[in-house]
């Protein structure tokens, strides 16, 4: 199975201070653990809400709203997609993920049929 | 998580990949026993490693009752003190690769049946437990939990030495682990017998493993290729069954639901293969032919001439009935179904294909679009009561059915 994690922006975290050399380091001694493990299939970070755009639907009307967006909790800073057996490996893998504040979501993608 | 990492670096210690499992079992256990009041280490893999290690070594010192053992234990103490320093500041990493890669190599030695291989590759490399193989392939838990335990033990009787084959030995050696994998990942694709066509997760296992294997040995063009092939081919997966499980087949299959993640990574993987120098392998010619799908937004669109050069390529380097065979499919697209039909024919007296459902199922095909309805609708009918698969036997059926509607309706004008 599939799982998309995304990573919440925090207050701050939509302008982030540069991270040290060693908090780099960390993230991507990990990123190399989720490539040799053969999970990571897909993941960027995204750029800040300053940059992005709202379509909102309603009927046959389309607003757009520019950014920055205000609600920080509702923002997605970055997203991984990987590939799991189960929910709780993607669980294991994520604790271990060498960040000490904010907050990830773990969803899973539909995917296959379930012939399976 | 670790499972695989952990018996690797063990069996190098221990030399036997059976007490390694259990050792590596044990030192997960503690993990779980006491993560949770303790909280997790700063560095888990270590950690485990490290309890892994000292019950290694405890274990080793049970074994001392024989003279010959305690040898052994003495060499391996000394090893084990060697590495115990670094142990405790950092997991080498390119060291547990080397540990993991070996692990491959005796997972999948030649000196196992190829269900050990694949029973035993699945289990310590995969880290799948014994009830969901024996799921996955349709036997007793009992069946698969057998194959290991032989697989052990044939593997320390054999002596195997726990160690990357060198020179001329390692291509043979690869090719059978890259056999294993794409064994695994092929009875996920279409399955051989039982109710569903597919298992996916067989597949992904499968994938995983291909993905490890490149990050372990990046300079094998063939292993990219493999990876490349299977990225590809799963890349169908959700548009190869319509919603009952029937199969769909490929040019019939609606490419919007193939899946562009899998499809992009499958194409940069080949390209990788495609990279080195000297002529292609089986894998990377595979791999190839698939992308001529994976290019093709519309079925009309598929360069079948292309597709037939690297059948041509392919069955040059490894000559079989079922490359003829499927050489024939393409070079009917590329040619008409007279040419294709030629092709096959000359295989209806191929024993290795008697028993091969394909084979009719082709040979009906072509039959079908030349107008011989009658020997296309029984040749179908032929096809469906060789394979044991559910899904696939009742789409023949039905087109063994369609074609003889085709004979009526033909005679009737």
């Amino acid at each position: 199975m599939r799982v998309m994690i995304l990573a919440k922006s925090q207050p701050g975290s939509e302008n982030p201070t540069n991270p040290t050399t060693e908090a780099v380091a960390a993230y991507w001694r990990y990123h190399e653990e989720l490539v040799a493990a053969g999970i990571l299939l897909a993941g960027d970070r995204l750029h800040p809400s300053s940059e992005a755009a709202r379509v909102r639907f309603e009927g046959t009307s389309r607003t757009v709203t520019d950014g920055p967006f205000t609600e920080a909790k509702e923002l997605v800073a970055g997203f991984w997609i990987w590939q799991v057996r189960s929910l709780d490996e993607a669980i294991e893998w994520l604790k271990r993920a060498p960040y000490d504040g904010g907050e990830f979501e773990i969803r899973q993608i539909f995917d296959q049929p379930t012939a399976g | 998580m670790e499972s695989p990492r952990l018996v690797a670096a063990l069996t190098r210690i221990v030399r036997d990949v059976g007490l390694a499992e259990d050792l590596a079992q044990d030192a997960l256990e503690a993990a779980l026993r006491q993560w949770p009041d303790a909280g997790i280490p700063d560095r888990p893999a270590a950690w485990l490693m490290g309890t892994a290690k000292h019950r290694a070594i405890d274990a080793l010192r049970r074994r001392t009752t024989l003279q010959r053992k305690a040898e052994e234990l003495g060499r391996d103490l000394e090893l084990d003190q060697g590495t115990q320093r670094d142990l405790d500041t950092e997991i080498d990493n390119a060291a547990i690769g080397d540990d993991l890669l070996r692990l491959v190599f005796i997972c999948c030695h030649p000196v196992l049946s190829i269900e050990g291989r694949v029973a035993l590759t699945l289990r310590l490399l995969g880290g799948l437990a014994t009830d969901e193989i024996a799921r996955a392939f349709l036997v007793s838990e009992s069946t698969i939990g057998q194959r290991i335990v032989r697989a052990k033990r044939t593997l320390s009787e054999a002596r195997v030495p726990f160690e990357v084959p060198q020179g001329a030995d390692f291509d043979a050696r690869l090719a059978s682990v890259l056999q294993v994998v794409y064994l695994i990942f092929n009875e996920g694709y279409s399955a051989t017998s039982g109710d569903v066509w597919v298992r996916p997760a067989l597949c992904e296992d499968a994938l995983r493993l291909g993905r490890v294997l490149a990050g372990l040995v990046p300079e094998e063009p063939e292993v990219h290729g493999l990876v490349a092939l299977m990225e590809i081919q799963g890349s169908r997966m959700r548009a190869r069954t319509d919603p009952t499980g029937r199969p769909i087949r490929l040019l019939e299959q609606h490419r919007a639901r193939w899946d562009r993640l899998l499809i992009d990574r499958g194409l940069a993987a080949l390209a990788r293969a495609e990279s080195f120098e000297g002529p292609h392998g089986p894998y990377v010619l595979q791999a190839g032919i698939a992308a001529c799908h994976a290019r093709a937004r519309i079925a009309d669109e598929t360069d079948w001439p292309r597709i037939v050069a690297l059948y041509d390529a392919l069955a040059q380097l490894t000559p079989s009935p079922i490359v003829e065979l499927n050489r024939a499919v393409a070079v009917s697209m590329a040619y008409g179904p007279a040419a294709g039909l030629e092709l096959v024919d000359a295989l209806a007296t191929e024993p290795s294909l008697m028993a091969y459902h394909l084979l009719p199922a082709v040979r009906g095909d072509f039959l079908m679009k030349v107008g011989r309805f009658d020997e296309a609708a029984s040749e179908l009918a032929r096809a469906a009561s060789m394979t044991r698969n559910v899904p696939e036997r009742n789409l023949l059926l039905e087109r063994s059915r369609a074609a003889g509607q085709a004979a009526l309706d033909a005679r009737e004008r």
